[in-house]
């Protein structure tokens, strides 16, 4: 089921600007795996880039290779539709879609690409969506109810069901609860806990202990100054990095010296 | 002995705070005293209605000066300054209700059943109607609203979604804005060359009054579209291409629905903007007293070209015809404000849920 990702030599650019240089590392299948570092150091261009939403900016663009499981992102017959719905995405901001009810946000993969479904599968896709999101039992009585109208947490949550409904092999998250207060942070890292016995997580986070708490392993990004392309620093296992790091910087910035 | 623990406020501070006001019912006691004044100088007899205004408006400046003596300079300011605003504000209102006023009192009585329901084929003197101008005026109005619609749609699709700023893009933009600057009369004239090149000279028909309307509404529906589409937050758009939606579908299903609300109101304005126009519609349209449902053949009349016959050249006796120009003008203004209203409604209707 969900898959691992080899990343090696991938530059991003933004037009000519090269924003992240030359990574190399391996996302394992059925983890959760945290990018930590400092703002502008490039997580979320490299986050994007996994599942081919970089190239939605205008200029943007990448050279190098993502694998997943063995096969390349970025090779030339190689559809970006086809990739986004193997590789789900949970933005900073929740984004529920302001026209459609919750019930038809949870299934918005499904409806904007006018996929038949029996009524009954629907339902029990939005069930099994609501509960694995942690909020079924929230919702349930009010599920014609506008999506816009639950609070910042509930809406996160929603677009977390929305991003498992099409059930992907890996869902990325950017900071999904740097907008959110700690209850709702909570339960989203509880949800997290549960969902990588089925995906792969991927997770940016400024918030340290969250990285210690929810990941398996991390990856430290850093920036050598202004104007210079983010890197990645060293990845391996939550433990060592952030009780024997090897490279002095991750030691600083998870000690809160910097950044 | 009692310490006390609530401390006596003090005085200077206190009148310091405090603050000097005027009483809240003085503003509107000034006001209608001063309509009150003007009224009775009219009545009594010493000032024509204009003077009176004049002396009404100016004894209004007694809450001004009143509040620089009692209350100071900040809030003088504030009260001279919205006394501005609303005399200009009112200013700005005598023109339509002057125009309002003399269209209702000399429209108003000519609007019956027979006034709705017959066309003025045969009419000489009393008697007819407006049906045919007002078949005319849906049926050619509608019809530009069909020809623009699409391409003012779709061009500000492109334009927000497609093209983002490249080349073309950019040369559309600056063509939108040349063509928002066209006088009706040019599109008059296009509509009328295009068609001669198919009917000959001297064609009139009414679907050439569409065309050139559509010249007339395109940019301005280019523009509402455009400014709603820009609108939509680009998070939905995001939101949709992470779910493997093709842009194409983002756009029809996303973008659209969480616009539609700013686009029906912006073609409904646009509508609103060109059902007035005369002057294209004489050369192109031209004028008739029959009922004509057929855009594709003869002359169709709508309500300002029919307006503009009867009190031009009303015919003897003027009366009948000059009352009827009314009648239509008046029936004129009322489709327009219905369809302003129908565009808050839907607006309101249509706007995505949860956030009305
Ligand atoms: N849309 C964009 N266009 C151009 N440059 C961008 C864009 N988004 C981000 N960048 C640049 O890319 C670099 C990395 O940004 P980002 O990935 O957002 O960092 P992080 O998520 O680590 O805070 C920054 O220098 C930023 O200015
Ligand atoms: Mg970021």
């Amino acid at each position: 089921m969900a898959k691992s990702i080899d990343v090696s030599d991938l530059n991003i650019y933004y037009g000519d600007f090269l924003a992240v240089e030359g990574v190399n590392i391996t996302i394992p299948a059925k983890s959760v795996t945290a990018f930590i570092g400092p703002s502008g150091c490039g997580k979320s261009t490299f986050l994007r880039s996994l599942n081919r939403m970089h190239e939605v900016i205008k200029g943007a663009h990448v050279d190098g290779k993502v694998l997943v499981d063995g096969t390349d992102l970025y090779a030339a017959d190689m559809d970006p539709v086809n990739v986004r719905r193997l590789i789900g995405m949970v933005f900073q901001r929740p984004n529920p879609f302001p026209t459609m009810s919750i019930y038809d946000n949870v299934l918005a993969g499904q409806k904007l690409n006018s996929k038949k479904m029996k009524k009954s599968e629907a339902d029990d896709t939005v069930e099994r969506a609501l509960r694995q999101a942690g909020l079924w039992a929230e919702v349930k009585d009010r599920l014609n109810r506008p999506g816009s109208g639950l609070s910042g947490g509930q809406q996160q949550r929603l677009c977390i069901a929305r991003a498992v409904a099409v059930q992907p092999e890996i869902l990325l998250m950017d900071e999904p609860c740097s907008a959110l207060d700690p209850i709702s942070t909570s339960v989203i890292e509880d949800l997290i806990h549960e969902l990588k016995t089925e995906y792969t997580i991927v997770i940016v986070t400024h918030n340290m202990q969250q990285a210690a708490r929810v990941s398996d392993d991390t990856a430290f990004f850093n920036l050598a100054g202004v104007g210079q392309p983010g890197k990645l620093v060293e990845s391996g296992r939550t433990e060592k990095i952030f009780s024997n790091p090897d490279n002095p910087a991750t030691e600083a910035y998870i000690q809160g010296r910097f950044g | 002995m009692t310490t006390t623990l609530q401390r006596t406020p003090e005085p200077d501070l206190q009148r310091e705070l405090q603050e000097h006001q005027l009483p809240t019912y003085l503003p509107k006691a000034i006001l209608v005293g001063a309509v009150l004044a003007g009224v009775a100088l009219t009545v009594a007899g010493p000032l024509s209605i204009a003077q009176a205004v004049i002396v009404a408006w100016l004894l209004t400046w007694a809450l001004p000066i009143a509040s620089r003596v009692v209350e100071g300079g900040r809030k003088a300011a504030d009260r001279t300054v919205t006394l501005l605003v609303a005399s200009a504000f009112g200013l700005a209102l005598i023109p339509l209700g002057s125009i309002l006023a003399l269209v209702i009192s000399r429209g108003g009585p000519q609007l019956n059943a027979e006034f709705f329901t017959y066309s003025m084929r045969n009419v000489v003197g009393e008697g007819g109607g407006i049906y045919h101008a007002l078949v005319g005026t849906l049926l050619i109005t509608a019809a530009a609203t069909v020809i623009s619609v699409p391409i003012g749609l779709f061009t500000a699709i492109y334009l927000v979604e497609y093209g983002a700023g490249n080349r073309l893009s950019r040369w559309i933009t600056f063509l939108v804005d040349v063509m928002t600057g066209i006088p009706s009369i040019v599109a008059g004239l296009f509509a009328y060359a295009l068609f001669v090149i198919f009917f000959g000279e001297g064609v009139r028909v009414g679907i050439g009054g569409a065309v050139a309307l559509a010249v007339l509404m395109v940019p301005i529906v280019v523009r509402a579209c455009e400014e709603m589409l820009k609108l939509v937050p680009n998070e939905l758009r995001e939101a949709a291409f992470a779910l493997g939606v093709p842009k194409w579908r983002t756009v029809v299903k996303v973008v659209l629905p969480t616009a539609i609300s700013g686009i029906v109101t912006g073609v409904t304005l646009a509508i609103a903007r060109v059902i007035g126009e005369t002057a294209p519609l004489l050369i192109i349209a031209g004028l008739t007293d029959s009922v004509n449902f057929n855009l594709f053949s003869e002359r169709m009349t709508t309500l300002p070209v029919f307006t503009y016959f009867s009190v031009k050249f009303p015919g003897v006796p003027p009366e009948a015809s000059i009352d009827r120009g009314w009648g239509a003008a008046l029936v004129l203004i009322i489709i327009v404000m219905l369809l302003n209203l129908v565009a808050r409604a839907v607006s309101y209707f249509f706007s995505p849920k949860g956030e009305r």
